[in-house]
Protein backbone atom coordinates (compact mmCIF):
# COMPACT_ATOMS: atom_id res chain seq x y z
CA UNK A 1 0.00 0.00 0.00
CA UNK A 2 2.75 2.44 0.95
CA UNK A 3 4.40 2.36 -2.47
CA UNK A 4 1.17 3.68 -4.02
CA UNK A 5 1.14 6.89 -1.99
CA UNK A 6 3.88 8.67 -4.03
CA UNK A 7 2.21 7.39 -7.18
CA UNK A 8 -1.06 8.95 -6.06
CA UNK A 9 0.56 12.22 -5.02
CA UNK A 10 2.36 12.74 -8.33
CA UNK A 11 -0.31 11.46 -10.70
CA UNK A 12 -3.67 12.28 -9.16
CA UNK A 13 -4.13 15.28 -11.45
CA UNK A 14 -4.38 12.94 -14.44
CA UNK A 15 -6.96 10.86 -12.62
CA UNK A 16 -9.13 13.93 -12.07
CA UNK A 17 -9.06 14.70 -15.80
CA UNK A 18 -9.78 11.08 -16.71
CA UNK A 19 -12.78 11.07 -14.36
CA UNK A 20 -14.09 14.28 -15.94
CA UNK A 21 -13.48 12.90 -19.41
CA UNK A 22 -15.34 9.70 -18.62
CA UNK A 23 -18.29 11.70 -17.26
CA UNK A 24 -18.40 13.49 -20.60
CA UNK A 25 -18.06 10.24 -22.57
CA UNK A 26 -20.83 8.66 -20.49
CA UNK A 27 -23.12 11.60 -21.19
CA UNK A 28 -22.39 11.44 -24.92
CA UNK A 29 -23.12 7.70 -25.16
CA UNK A 30 -25.86 7.05 -22.62
CA UNK A 31 -27.92 10.23 -22.38
CA UNK A 32 -31.09 10.39 -24.43
CA UNK A 33 -31.46 14.15 -24.71
CA UNK A 34 -29.45 15.85 -27.43
CA UNK A 35 -28.65 18.94 -25.32
CA UNK A 36 -27.30 16.69 -22.56
CA UNK A 37 -25.07 15.03 -25.16
CA UNK A 38 -23.71 18.45 -26.12
CA UNK A 39 -23.08 19.23 -22.44
CA UNK A 40 -21.19 15.91 -22.24
CA UNK A 41 -19.09 16.91 -25.23
CA UNK A 42 -18.18 20.18 -23.51
CA UNK A 43 -17.21 18.39 -20.29
CA UNK A 44 -15.00 16.12 -22.38
CA UNK A 45 -13.32 19.10 -24.04
CA UNK A 46 -12.76 20.75 -20.65
CA UNK A 47 -10.99 17.62 -19.42
CA UNK A 48 -8.64 17.73 -22.42
CA UNK A 49 -7.95 21.43 -21.83
CA UNK A 50 -7.09 20.81 -18.14
CA UNK A 51 -4.85 17.90 -19.15
CA UNK A 52 -2.85 19.99 -21.62
CA UNK A 53 -2.46 22.95 -19.28
CA UNK A 54 -1.25 20.70 -16.46
CA UNK A 55 1.41 19.19 -18.74
CA UNK A 56 2.97 22.63 -19.06
CA UNK A 57 3.26 23.18 -15.31
CA UNK A 58 6.71 23.34 -13.67
CA UNK A 59 7.53 23.56 -9.98
CA UNK A 60 8.90 26.97 -8.97
CA UNK A 61 8.08 28.57 -12.35
CA UNK A 62 5.86 31.52 -13.14
CA UNK A 63 3.46 32.41 -15.94
CA UNK A 64 5.03 32.65 -19.43
CA UNK A 65 5.17 36.43 -19.52
CA UNK A 66 8.72 37.72 -19.33
CA UNK A 67 9.59 40.29 -16.71
CA UNK A 68 11.18 43.16 -18.56
CA UNK A 69 12.33 46.70 -18.06
CA UNK A 70 12.17 49.64 -20.42
CA UNK A 71 14.66 48.27 -22.97
CA UNK A 72 14.01 45.56 -25.53
CA UNK A 73 15.74 42.24 -25.05
CA UNK A 74 18.92 43.41 -23.41
CA UNK A 75 18.23 42.18 -19.87
CA UNK A 76 19.78 39.21 -18.12
CA UNK A 77 19.48 35.82 -19.82
CA UNK A 78 16.11 34.07 -19.55
CA UNK A 79 16.09 30.50 -18.24
CA UNK A 80 13.45 28.12 -19.54
CA UNK A 81 13.05 26.54 -16.08
CA UNK A 82 11.78 29.84 -14.62
CA UNK A 83 8.71 30.02 -16.88
CA UNK A 84 6.05 27.38 -17.42
CA UNK A 85 5.74 25.83 -20.86
CA UNK A 86 3.79 28.29 -23.08
CA UNK A 87 3.02 25.80 -25.84
CA UNK A 88 0.11 23.93 -24.16
CA UNK A 89 -1.44 27.30 -23.28
CA UNK A 90 -1.34 28.36 -26.93
CA UNK A 91 -2.80 25.07 -28.12
CA UNK A 92 -5.61 25.24 -25.57
CA UNK A 93 -6.35 28.89 -26.30
CA UNK A 94 -7.23 27.81 -29.82
CA UNK A 95 -9.00 24.65 -28.58
CA UNK A 96 -11.32 26.77 -26.43
CA UNK A 97 -12.23 28.83 -29.47
CA UNK A 98 -12.94 25.70 -31.49
CA UNK A 99 -15.09 24.36 -28.65
CA UNK A 100 -17.17 27.57 -28.67
CA UNK A 101 -17.53 27.33 -32.45
CA UNK A 102 -18.60 23.67 -32.34
CA UNK A 103 -21.01 24.48 -29.51
CA UNK A 104 -22.63 27.18 -31.61
CA UNK A 105 -23.03 24.93 -34.64
CA UNK A 106 -24.27 22.03 -32.47
CA UNK A 107 -26.93 24.23 -30.85
CA UNK A 108 -28.00 25.52 -34.28
CA UNK A 109 -28.43 21.92 -35.47
CA UNK A 110 -30.39 21.10 -32.30
CA UNK A 111 -32.74 24.03 -32.97
CA UNK A 112 -33.33 22.76 -36.51
CA UNK A 113 -34.03 19.24 -35.19
CA UNK A 114 -36.48 20.64 -32.66
CA UNK A 115 -38.25 22.67 -35.33
CA UNK A 116 -38.78 19.56 -37.44
CA UNK A 117 -39.53 16.91 -34.78
CA UNK A 118 -40.83 19.06 -31.86
CA UNK A 119 -38.69 17.00 -29.44
CA UNK A 120 -35.06 16.58 -28.45
CA UNK A 121 -35.28 13.02 -27.07
CA UNK A 122 -33.25 10.73 -29.29
CA UNK A 123 -35.58 7.71 -29.08
CA UNK A 124 -38.64 9.78 -29.99
CA UNK A 125 -36.84 11.27 -32.98
CA UNK A 126 -35.74 7.80 -34.15
CA UNK A 127 -39.33 6.57 -33.80
CA UNK A 128 -40.61 9.46 -35.91
CA UNK A 129 -37.98 8.72 -38.54
CA UNK A 130 -38.95 5.02 -38.66
CA UNK A 131 -42.65 5.86 -39.05
CA UNK A 132 -42.14 8.20 -41.96
CA UNK B 1 -27.71 0.63 -23.83
CA UNK B 2 -26.77 1.94 -20.38
CA UNK B 3 -24.88 -1.27 -19.56
CA UNK B 4 -22.95 -1.08 -22.82
CA UNK B 5 -22.13 2.57 -22.19
CA UNK B 6 -20.96 1.79 -18.66
CA UNK B 7 -18.75 -1.02 -19.98
CA UNK B 8 -17.16 1.26 -22.60
CA UNK B 9 -16.60 4.07 -20.09
CA UNK B 10 -15.11 1.72 -17.49
CA UNK B 11 -12.84 0.08 -20.08
CA UNK B 12 -11.54 3.37 -21.53
CA UNK B 13 -11.17 4.93 -18.09
CA UNK B 14 -9.29 1.91 -16.74
CA UNK B 15 -6.93 1.87 -19.72
CA UNK B 16 -6.22 5.60 -19.41
CA UNK B 17 -5.61 5.39 -15.64
CA UNK B 18 -3.23 2.46 -16.08
CA UNK B 19 -1.40 4.50 -18.74
CA UNK B 20 -0.85 7.44 -16.38
CA UNK B 21 1.79 5.42 -14.50
CA UNK B 22 4.23 6.25 -17.32
CA UNK B 23 3.23 9.93 -17.49
CA UNK B 24 5.55 12.64 -16.16
CA UNK B 25 4.95 13.74 -12.57
CA UNK B 26 2.88 16.82 -11.80
CA UNK B 27 5.01 19.96 -12.16
CA UNK B 28 8.10 18.10 -13.35
CA UNK B 29 10.39 20.65 -15.11
CA UNK B 30 11.99 17.80 -17.11
CA UNK B 31 8.76 16.44 -18.53
CA UNK B 32 9.09 15.60 -22.26
CA UNK B 33 6.65 18.33 -23.32
CA UNK B 34 8.86 21.01 -21.73
CA UNK B 35 12.14 19.89 -23.31
CA UNK B 36 11.59 19.97 -27.07
CA UNK B 37 10.65 23.38 -28.51
CA UNK B 38 9.36 25.30 -25.51
CA UNK B 39 12.83 26.25 -24.12
CA UNK B 40 13.54 27.96 -27.43
CA UNK B 41 10.28 29.89 -27.18
CA UNK B 42 10.95 30.95 -23.59
CA UNK B 43 14.56 31.98 -24.09
CA UNK B 44 14.48 33.48 -27.59
CA UNK B 45 11.05 35.16 -27.84
CA UNK B 46 12.28 38.47 -26.46
CA UNK B 47 15.22 38.84 -28.84
CA UNK B 48 13.37 37.47 -31.87
CA UNK B 49 10.02 39.27 -31.53
CA UNK B 50 10.40 41.73 -28.59
CA UNK B 51 7.08 40.49 -27.18
CA UNK B 52 7.21 39.69 -23.42
CA UNK B 53 4.02 37.60 -23.45
CA UNK B 54 5.35 34.33 -24.87
CA UNK B 55 1.86 32.92 -25.39
CA UNK B 56 0.93 35.80 -27.69
CA UNK B 57 4.22 35.53 -29.58
CA UNK B 58 3.85 31.78 -30.13
CA UNK B 59 0.17 32.13 -31.03
CA UNK B 60 0.49 34.87 -33.63
CA UNK B 61 4.05 34.50 -34.90
CA UNK B 62 5.66 31.07 -34.44
CA UNK B 63 2.33 29.30 -34.96
CA UNK B 64 0.74 31.96 -37.16
CA UNK B 65 -0.67 29.50 -39.69
CA UNK B 66 -2.49 27.58 -36.95
CA UNK B 67 -4.08 30.74 -35.60
CA UNK B 68 -5.05 31.98 -39.06
CA UNK B 69 -7.01 28.85 -39.80
CA UNK B 70 -8.39 28.93 -36.25
CA UNK B 71 -9.88 32.31 -37.07
CA UNK B 72 -11.22 30.77 -40.26
CA UNK B 73 -12.84 28.00 -38.19
CA UNK B 74 -14.60 30.62 -36.05
CA UNK B 75 -15.74 32.48 -39.17
CA UNK B 76 -16.97 29.22 -40.74
CA UNK B 77 -18.93 28.37 -37.58
CA UNK B 78 -20.62 31.77 -37.75
CA UNK B 79 -21.49 31.24 -41.43
CA UNK B 80 -22.80 27.74 -40.64
CA UNK B 81 -25.09 29.09 -37.88
CA UNK B 82 -26.32 31.81 -40.22
CA UNK B 83 -27.05 29.41 -43.07
CA UNK B 84 -28.74 26.86 -40.79
CA UNK B 85 -30.99 29.23 -38.87
CA UNK B 86 -31.54 32.58 -40.59
CA UNK B 87 -35.12 33.04 -41.82
CA UNK B 88 -36.18 35.97 -44.00
CA UNK B 89 -39.96 35.65 -43.59
CA UNK B 90 -41.41 37.15 -40.39
CA UNK B 91 -42.48 34.98 -37.47
CA UNK B 92 -46.11 33.76 -37.82
CA UNK B 93 -48.84 34.55 -35.30
CA UNK B 94 -49.87 37.73 -33.46
CA UNK B 95 -46.83 39.76 -34.11
CA UNK B 96 -46.75 43.25 -32.62
CA UNK B 97 -46.96 44.23 -28.95
CA UNK B 98 -46.36 47.83 -27.84
CA UNK B 99 -46.03 49.55 -24.50
CA UNK B 100 -47.31 53.10 -24.12
CA UNK B 101 -44.34 54.82 -22.53
CA UNK B 102 -46.22 57.37 -20.43
CA UNK B 103 -48.87 55.12 -18.89
CA UNK B 104 -47.39 51.63 -19.21
CA UNK B 105 -50.48 50.33 -21.05
CA UNK B 106 -49.77 47.30 -23.26
CA UNK B 107 -51.32 47.27 -26.77
CA UNK B 108 -51.38 44.05 -28.78
CA UNK B 109 -52.02 44.08 -32.53
CA UNK B 110 -53.24 40.97 -34.33
CA UNK B 111 -51.29 41.90 -37.46
CA UNK B 112 -48.41 44.28 -38.17
CA UNK B 113 -49.59 47.90 -38.59
CA UNK B 114 -49.04 49.68 -41.89
CA UNK B 115 -47.03 52.43 -40.24
CA UNK B 116 -44.99 51.94 -37.11
CA UNK B 117 -46.22 54.13 -34.20
CA UNK B 118 -43.85 56.84 -33.06
CA UNK B 119 -41.13 55.13 -31.00
CA UNK B 120 -41.04 57.90 -28.39
CA UNK B 121 -44.74 57.27 -27.61
CA UNK B 122 -45.11 53.51 -28.16
CA UNK B 123 -42.19 51.17 -27.54
CA UNK B 124 -42.28 47.79 -29.26
CA UNK B 125 -41.79 44.90 -26.78
CA UNK B 126 -41.51 41.11 -27.08
CA UNK B 127 -44.59 38.85 -27.37
CA UNK B 128 -43.96 37.23 -24.01
CA UNK B 129 -44.34 40.49 -22.08
CA UNK B 130 -40.97 41.76 -20.85
CA UNK B 131 -41.17 43.88 -17.71
CA UNK B 132 -39.77 47.40 -17.81
CA UNK B 133 -36.76 46.86 -15.54
CA UNK B 134 -35.29 50.30 -14.93
CA UNK B 135 -32.35 49.21 -12.74
CA UNK B 136 -31.07 46.37 -14.93
CA UNK B 137 -31.38 48.40 -18.12
CA UNK B 138 -29.62 51.48 -16.79
CA UNK B 139 -26.85 49.62 -14.95
CA UNK B 140 -26.08 47.72 -18.16
CA UNK B 141 -26.19 50.97 -20.15
CA UNK B 142 -23.56 52.43 -17.82
CA UNK B 143 -21.49 49.26 -17.77
CA UNK B 144 -21.31 48.39 -21.48
CA UNK B 145 -18.94 51.22 -22.59
CA UNK B 146 -16.46 50.22 -19.88
CA UNK B 147 -16.69 46.55 -20.86
CA UNK B 148 -15.92 47.54 -24.45
CA UNK B 149 -13.04 49.75 -23.37
CA UNK B 150 -11.63 46.83 -21.36
CA UNK B 151 -12.04 44.58 -24.41
CA UNK B 152 -10.01 47.01 -26.53
CA UNK B 153 -7.37 47.17 -23.79
CA UNK B 154 -7.13 43.37 -23.66
CA UNK B 155 -6.61 43.24 -27.45
CA UNK B 156 -4.07 46.06 -27.58
CA UNK B 157 -2.15 45.11 -24.44
CA UNK B 158 -1.95 41.40 -25.27
CA UNK B 159 1.80 41.72 -25.86
CA UNK B 160 2.61 42.67 -22.28
CA UNK B 161 -0.12 41.09 -20.14
CA UNK B 162 -2.52 38.16 -20.40
CA UNK B 163 -4.79 38.88 -23.34
CA UNK B 164 -4.94 39.02 -27.09
CA UNK B 165 -7.35 38.92 -29.97
CA UNK B 166 -9.42 35.93 -28.93
CA UNK B 167 -9.94 37.08 -25.35
CA UNK B 168 -10.60 40.72 -26.20
CA UNK B 169 -12.90 39.74 -29.04
CA UNK B 170 -14.97 37.59 -26.72
CA UNK B 171 -15.24 40.46 -24.21
CA UNK B 172 -16.40 42.84 -26.96
CA UNK B 173 -18.90 40.27 -28.21
CA UNK B 174 -20.17 39.70 -24.66
CA UNK B 175 -20.84 43.43 -24.28
CA UNK B 176 -23.18 43.36 -27.29
CA UNK B 177 -24.83 40.18 -25.99
CA UNK B 178 -25.32 41.92 -22.61
CA UNK B 179 -27.12 44.72 -24.43
CA UNK B 180 -29.36 42.15 -26.13
CA UNK B 181 -30.09 40.47 -22.79
CA UNK B 182 -30.73 43.57 -20.70
CA UNK B 183 -32.62 45.63 -23.31
CA UNK B 184 -33.85 43.46 -26.14
CA UNK B 185 -32.58 41.83 -29.30
CA UNK B 186 -33.99 44.61 -31.54
CA UNK B 187 -31.98 47.30 -29.72
CA UNK B 188 -28.79 45.28 -30.07
CA UNK B 189 -29.51 44.65 -33.75
CA UNK B 190 -30.08 48.36 -34.44
CA UNK B 191 -26.85 49.24 -32.64
CA UNK B 192 -24.84 46.59 -34.53
CA UNK B 193 -26.55 45.83 -37.85
CA UNK B 194 -26.64 42.33 -39.25
CA UNK B 195 -24.77 43.27 -42.44
CA UNK B 196 -22.10 45.06 -40.42
CA UNK B 197 -21.69 42.00 -38.21
CA UNK B 198 -21.17 39.71 -41.18
CA UNK B 199 -18.78 42.14 -42.84
CA UNK B 200 -16.75 42.56 -39.63
CA UNK B 201 -16.45 38.81 -39.27
CA UNK B 202 -15.10 38.47 -42.81
CA UNK B 203 -12.91 41.58 -42.45
CA UNK B 204 -11.18 40.07 -39.43
CA UNK B 205 -10.11 37.00 -41.38
CA UNK B 206 -9.17 39.24 -44.32
CA UNK B 207 -6.92 41.41 -42.12
CA UNK B 208 -5.10 38.34 -40.84
CA UNK B 209 -4.59 36.79 -44.27
CA UNK B 210 -3.85 40.24 -45.72
CA UNK B 211 -0.99 40.89 -43.31
CA UNK B 212 0.40 37.48 -44.27
CA UNK B 213 0.05 38.19 -47.99
CA UNK B 214 1.63 41.64 -47.54
CA UNK B 215 4.66 39.98 -45.99
CA UNK B 216 4.74 37.67 -49.01
CA UNK B 217 4.57 40.66 -51.37
CA UNK B 218 7.42 42.37 -49.49
CA UNK B 219 9.70 39.42 -50.25
CA UNK B 220 9.40 37.45 -47.02
CA UNK B 221 7.57 34.24 -46.25
CA UNK B 222 3.81 34.18 -45.70
CA UNK B 223 3.10 35.68 -42.23
CA UNK B 224 6.79 36.58 -41.76
CA UNK B 225 6.18 39.98 -40.19
CA UNK B 226 9.87 40.92 -40.22
CA UNK B 227 9.49 41.56 -43.97
CA UNK B 228 7.09 44.42 -43.15
CA UNK B 229 9.82 46.53 -41.55
CA UNK B 230 10.31 48.86 -44.62
CA UNK B 231 6.59 49.83 -44.55
CA UNK B 232 6.37 50.20 -40.79
CA UNK B 233 9.75 52.00 -40.69
CA UNK B 234 11.03 50.03 -37.69
CA UNK B 235 13.69 47.35 -37.32
CA UNK B 236 12.69 43.75 -38.17
CA UNK B 237 12.31 42.68 -34.53
CA UNK B 238 9.91 45.52 -33.70
CA UNK B 239 8.13 44.81 -37.00
CA UNK B 240 7.32 41.33 -35.68
CA UNK B 241 5.78 42.88 -32.58
CA UNK B 242 3.67 45.26 -34.68
CA UNK B 243 2.71 42.49 -37.12
CA UNK B 244 1.42 40.44 -34.19
CA UNK B 245 -0.66 43.45 -33.13
CA UNK B 246 -2.29 43.84 -36.58
CA UNK B 247 -3.07 40.15 -36.68
CA UNK B 248 -4.58 40.27 -33.18
CA UNK B 249 -6.86 43.13 -34.26
CA UNK B 250 -8.09 40.94 -37.10
CA UNK B 251 -8.68 38.03 -34.74
CA UNK B 252 -10.53 40.24 -32.26
CA UNK B 253 -12.81 41.65 -34.98
CA UNK B 254 -13.64 38.20 -36.36
CA UNK B 255 -14.26 36.64 -32.93
CA UNK B 256 -16.44 39.53 -31.70
CA UNK B 257 -18.63 39.57 -34.80
CA UNK B 258 -18.98 35.79 -34.87
CA UNK B 259 -20.00 35.58 -31.19
CA UNK B 260 -22.72 38.20 -31.79
CA UNK B 261 -23.82 36.45 -35.00
CA UNK B 262 -24.10 33.04 -33.34
CA UNK B 263 -25.94 34.43 -30.31
CA UNK B 264 -28.45 36.37 -32.38
CA UNK B 265 -29.35 33.47 -34.63
CA UNK B 266 -29.58 30.99 -31.76
CA UNK B 267 -31.61 33.23 -29.46
CA UNK B 268 -34.24 34.23 -32.02
CA UNK B 269 -34.27 31.02 -34.11
CA UNK B 270 -33.04 33.06 -37.03
CA UNK B 271 -35.78 35.73 -37.10
CA UNK B 272 -33.66 38.41 -35.36
CA UNK B 273 -36.81 40.13 -34.06
CA UNK B 274 -37.05 38.97 -30.48
CA UNK B 275 -35.28 36.45 -28.34
CA UNK B 276 -33.83 35.91 -24.90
Amino acid sequence: MEEYIPLFLTKYNYWVYITLMMIGLWAMIAKNNLVKKIVGMNIFQTAIILFYVSIGAKYGATIPILQHGSGHGHEAAVHAADYINPLPHVLMLTAIVVSVATLGVALALVIKIHQRHRTLEEDEILEQLRES
Amino acid sequence: MKALALAIVALVGGLLISATVDFPDWGDPASPASLHVSPHYVEKTMEETSVPNIVTAVLADYRGFDTMFETTVVFTAGVACFLLLRRREPRPGPSRVYRHRATGVIVEMSQPPDTEPAPEVFKRIDDDWTPHDLIVMNVCRLLIPFIQLFGLYVIAHGHHSPGGGFQGGVILGASVILLALSWDLRTATTRMKETATGLMSATGVFIYAGVGALALAMGGNFLDYAALSPILMVDPVAARSLGIFFVEVGVGLAVMATMVLIYRNLASEGHLDQGL
